[in-house]
């Protein structure tokens, strides 16, 4: 457990990328991105290993990073399952009838909000507020992709059709 | 007259491809500034008279914020605000993924004229799958056709645009924390003054505008003097995008003039769902005051008559609430938000919030006394203009108006531990 993490070729490519975005001194500006196309590759979070990395990567102290880490809901620094499911209940949805969408789902996969099915096929993600689909709810996203004005039928069609 | 600006290729075939922005007109506006090498005065000036007003949320007059830019200063940036998240508003999502060559004219004009050769365009990170990448393809087809770049259309102006991602931070909307997030911080909102247009990204003067402001430019800057602000009805100047929501027949984004009147809104987007009475209506994002239902119906959507109405225009996500509406749910719901999205930096604004959603939890759940009403009214009153952003006005808003206009409801649940509606 304890190995040390290596970032990669690939990640290496694509941090670069990002760092061609910022004044050359701004090493912190890279943090966000470069945690998210790490996770990415890793399973949908970070560790510590990870970070340690990172930091010495972009030349910056640790704590830097774990600020970030910690701050931004995306970033994940425990492990989840593999498919992220996000129900908004934010106050246009929750006129649509979001709640009822949010019950169904924890009652489905026999979880609930904050936890993982023990398969770590999913992921039901803690206090999702609004996703910017409002006139779309209720409405979810399952790995960032969006699916709309939900019904108990689409929801299972939806879970059902994922790998 | 239907003018449209921002969602003008909203109902297109391959409405994000630059051949469609072209065919409308697109880049016309960029094109003859870049030839003419037009002043940058100018621009600002012709900003300034449309009387355009930022569409983030704030109603800050857009020309007037670019005025205080020092023009000597050497390094400059613009931020585009796509971070959209206040609970309600779904208006940026669509023209990032419909409309993204509009974003980025608009962008590239509002760079020129305040003299910044480098401009970013933050999108929340919720957007990853679908409005990064249509966003991201615009930037390259753009680039390509070196409308962007060095050596703009091969003059000697060069612009730089960069897309950022978020991770997950409402209160990143917040333009100040927008700069620590850019610089790789924690989104923690900044103490004002300074303002960033003197000491922003990286220390160096910096404009932020909303989405829908800076798509908003190049049809202002291709048409006469005159031509935007005509487009308003009665006193009002312009043109907004309302995202409709809520019990609503055809929840949709409508851009519509402003001054129009809330009952033709209401008609274009299908009535209240199912035909049900309107009891109430949050006429500008999660953090506006509530209008009853009655009441919106006499005003017409821009600033000055919602502002009569006792609320404010906001982000114009438009939430309809029909009869069946228990407020006590509603504010118990926005209540939340506010809780889980405040920085904590503030302690009103951190307590605060919190106290708000307790109590309000207590009620919810049958163990609310009358005093706690006070209790909430109290709380709003020491959080609004105690702290460093507006995350705190705005938790701290909702809460006054709907006990101010809903008092008997709030009374009812906390006497016979029910909802007075179901
Ligand atoms: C808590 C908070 C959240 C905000 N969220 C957003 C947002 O998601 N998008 C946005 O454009 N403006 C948001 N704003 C307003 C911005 O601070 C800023 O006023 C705006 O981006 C300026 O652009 P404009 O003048 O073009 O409207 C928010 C403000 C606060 C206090
Ligand atoms: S008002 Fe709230 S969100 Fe804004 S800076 Fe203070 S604590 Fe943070
Ligand atoms: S309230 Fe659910 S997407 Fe906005």
């Amino acid at each position: 457990m304890n190995q040390k993490y290596v970032i990669n070729d690939e990640i290496i490519n694509q941090i670069d990328r990002v760092k061609r975005k910022f004044p050359e001194m701004e090493s912190k500006s890279s943090i966000i991105e470069s945690l998210l196309i790490i996770q990415h590759h890793n399973q949908g979070f970070v560790t510590k290993e990870i970070i340690q990395a990172l930091a010495k990567y972009l030349g910056i102290k640790e704590i830097d990073v774990f600020e970030v880490a910690t701050f931004y809901t995306m970033i994940n620094i425990k492990p989840v399952g593999r498919n992220v499911i996000a129900v908004c209940n934010n106050i246009s949805c929750m006129l649509r009838g979001s709640d009822n969408i949010l019950n169904y789902i924890e009652k489905k996969l026999n979880i609930k909000v904050g936890e993982s099915t023990p398969d770590k096929k999913f992921y039901l993600k803690d206090e999702i507020e609004c996703l910017a689909a409002c006139n779309g709810g209720p409405m979810m996203q399952v790995n960032h992709k969006n699916y709309e004005n939900l019904t108990l039928n689409k929801v299972d069609k939806i879970l059902e059709g994922i790998k | 007259m239907n003018i449209k600006l921002c969602t003008e290729t909203f109902n297109l075939n391959n409405p994000a491809s630059m051949e469609t922005y072209i065919s409308l007109g697109g880049y016309e506006a960029w094109k003859k500034i870049v030839e003419r090498k037009s002043s940058k005065l100018e621009i600002i000036n012709k900003i300034k008279e449309s009387g355009l007003r930022g569409k983030g949320g704030a109603g800050f007059l857009t020309g007037l914020k670019w005025s205080f830019i020092p023009q000597q200063a050497k390094q400059k940036y613009l931020v585009c605000n796509s971070d959209e998240s206040e609970p309600g508003t779904c208006k940026d999502r669509d023209i990032l993924r419909y409309n993204p060559h509009a974003i980025i004219e608009g962008m590239l004009i509002a760079s020129y004229a305040i003299g910044a050769s480098v401009a970013y365009n933050y999108l929340r990170g919720e957007f990853l799958d679908e409005q990064w990448k249509v966003f991201n393809n615009a930037l390259e087809e753009a680039y390509k056709n070196n409308f962007i770049g060095k050596n703009i259309l091969s003059t000697n102006i060069s612009i730089e645009i960069y897309s950022l991602i978020g991770a997950g931070a409402y209160i990143v909307g917040e333009e100040t924390a927008m700069l620590e997030s850019i610089e790789g911080k924690r989104g923690m909102p900044r103490i004002k003054p300074p303002f960033p247009a003197i000491k922003g990204l990286f220390g160096k003067p910096t404009i932020i505008n909303n989405t829908e402001t800076l798509a908003s430019i190049p049809k202002i800057m291709l048409n006469n003097e005159g031509w935007y602000k005509d487009i308003g009805i009665g006193n009002s100047e312009g043109i907004k995008i309302f995202s409709m929501s809520g019990h609503i027949n055809k929840p949709n984004n409508y851009e519509i003039p402003l001054g129009t009147p809330f009952s033709n809104l209401l008609k274009l987007s299908g009535g209240v769902l199912n035909g049900n009475k309107l009891k109430a209506v949050i006429p500008g994002g999660s953090s506006v005051p509530v209008i009853k239902g009655e009441d919106m119906m006499m005003t017409t959507m821009d600033y000055p008559s919602i502002a009569k109405a006792g609320s404010m225009l906001g982000s114009g996500g438009v939430i309809i609430m029909d009869e069946t509406t228990c407020m006590v749910s509603v504010l118990h719901r926005i209540s939340r938000f506010y809780y889980s999205e405040s920085c904590g930096q503030c302690t009103p604004c951190r307590e605060g919030t919190g106290w708000l959603h307790k109590i309000l939890s207590n009620i919810l759940n049958g163990k609310g006394t009358l005093n706690n009403l006070d209790q909430l009214n109290k709380i709003a009153n020491q959080i609004e203009g105690h702290c460093i952003c507006a995350l705190g006005d705005a938790a701290a808003m909702p809460v006054r108006s709907f006990l101010k206009h809903f008092w008997h409801e709030f009374e009812y649940y906390v006497e016979k531990k029910e909802s007075m509606v179901s």
